[in-house]
């Protein structure tokens, strides 16, 4: 059993990225201590513990050498504590199929509220926000399939790709407000638009979502550190 | 035994990722299964069906459901299929997330497009940046005979496709991969002694024709 001091979890309150990781632990009830990163002056802790890309999350159990990437990480707790709160399925290709859709999440889905962000002018904006639509359709009719009538994709309760996608919620709130427009609404995406206020009240979920702050003070620091206009 | 019936693996025959399938099902035993070649400039209606989101090969369809992405085939195949063999994923989940790792590591930083688009400065920064990344897998490897540990596996499979590029990119970047990275050269000799691997990759010197007309087709 994982006590207090034998998983640590290096992570920033306004990281999506950390944010699922901690849903995972909270579902798996892993105690864990979480330790704060400064990624406007990284620590030698961080730089030395994920040299190839210097990002958080990082999680430590024990003495093992650190585990990097967030998707890694929570396939590694899933292995750890498999009797609690399964988070992939044991099937292949529905293993397979939530790998697939947390890759298209991650790889094509969320980069686009950075392009938004790094877009200058009303034209080019307009373009990204109609590619992120168009995302959100798809997600809609994935979530349709994964959740088979039911309240989330892991059917009756949180499963893995309510943990991928769940984790942007924050972020897509503040994207919504500050570009005037809905990722997820009651008339294209009505499910998704149901499972968002469900699962922000979700108890593994909802202490670890971050308020406002956070977020618009690492928005703050994207704008300092990587402006827009900027490749 | 391994059953090849309602195997279909779409693919281009230069795809690295198509090469990593390959590999896996190979492992497996799983042979005899249908391989359909697509040409990229005239996608077949199958595989506009098998992989809408992404229209990209490979994609295997194994009992008529598709699996997309080469990482996640190779670990559907992994699943799938057991045999004899040591799995190709560790059993141990510390190590089965240092092969994720490396896996995910060739996807998401190694880029060498740069070393045949550019000239001058920028070729010279696109060369470095890539026998840098190659150098990063030489450290991994260390001295253990593949990336993980004792046996071939999930890691090496996500790898040892970029193999096949290093004779176009050695003679179009004047580089030596060899002289920079000899350990990494070992293990990529190592791994083709494997015949799941020397049959499963395309030949260098068609990949450098290949590549000779992509550069011509730039202008």
């Amino acid at each position: 059993m994982a006590t207090k001091s034998e998983i640590k979890l290096l992570g920033t309150p306004a990281s999506p990225y950390v944010n699922r990781v901690q849903f995972v632990l909270n579902l798996k009830s892993i105690e864990y201590e979480y330790i704060e990163e400064n990624l406007a002056c990284k620590s030698e802790l961080l730089l030395t513990s994920n040299p190839v890309h210097k990002k958080i999350p990082v999680l430590f159990h024990a003495n093992k050498p650190p585990i990097c990437e967030s998707l890694i990480i929570i396939e590694y707790l899933d292995e750890i504590k498999p009797d609690v709160h399964r988070i992939l399925p044991s099937n292949p290709i529905e293993r397979a199929d939530n790998r697939f859709w947390a890759n298209y999440i991650d790889n094509k889905f969320y980069p686009l509220y950075e392009e938004l962000r790094l877009t200058l002018g009303k034209e080019g904006k307009e373009l990204i926000k109609k590619q992120i639509i168009e995302g959100s359709v798809l997600l809609e009719e994935a979530f349709m399939k994964f959740s088979n009538e039911k309240a989330y994709f892991g059917g009756d309760d949180i499963g893995y790709l309510d943990v991928v996608l769940g984790c942007f919620l924050a972020w897509t709130k503040f994207v919504e407000k500050h570009n005037e427009f809905k990722v997820f609404d009651d008339v294209r995406t009505p499910r998704l638009a149901e499972w968002t206020k469900r699962i922000w009240s979700h108890e593994a979920v909802k202490d670890v979502i971050p308020g406002n702050e956070p977020i618009v003070n690492f928005y703050m620091m994207l704008q300092k550190y990587k402006p827009p206009g900027a490749v | 035994m391994a059953g090849s019936d309602d195997v279909v693996l779409l693919n281009f025959w230069a795809s690295p990722f198509g090469a990593r399938v390959k590999i896996a099902l190979a492992e497996k035993g799983v042979v005899n299964y249908d391989y359909k070649e697509e040409k990229l400039a005239d996608k077949s209606s199958l595989l506009l069906k098998m992989n809408p989101v992404h229209k990209k090969v490979p994609v295997l369809i194994h009992h008529g459901k598709p699996i997309c992405e080469s990482n996640i085939i190779v670990q559907y195949i992994d699943e799938t299929w057991q045999n004899d063999d040591p799995p190709l994923l560790p059993s141990d989940p510390y190590l089965k997330a240092q092969a994720r790792f490396w896996a995910d590591f060739v996807d998401s930083k190694v880029r060498f497009s740069g070393i045949w688009r550019t000239k001058g400065e920028e070729q010279e920064s696109a060369k470095k940046e890539f026998i840098d990344l190659l150098k990063v897998l030489e450290g991994q490897l260390g001295e253990k005979p593949y990336l993980i540990g004792e046996s071939f596996g999930y890691a090496d499979i996500a790898v040892i496709p970029l193999s096949c590029w290093f004779y176009a990119l050695e003679t179009v970047g004047k580089m030596n991969i060899g002289q920079e990275c000899p350990k990494l050269i070992e293990w990529v000799e190592r791994c083709m002694e494997r015949e799941s691997v020397s049959k499963s990759l395309p030949d260098p010197h068609k990949i450098y024709e290949y590549l000779l007309e992509k550069m011509k087709k730039l202008g």
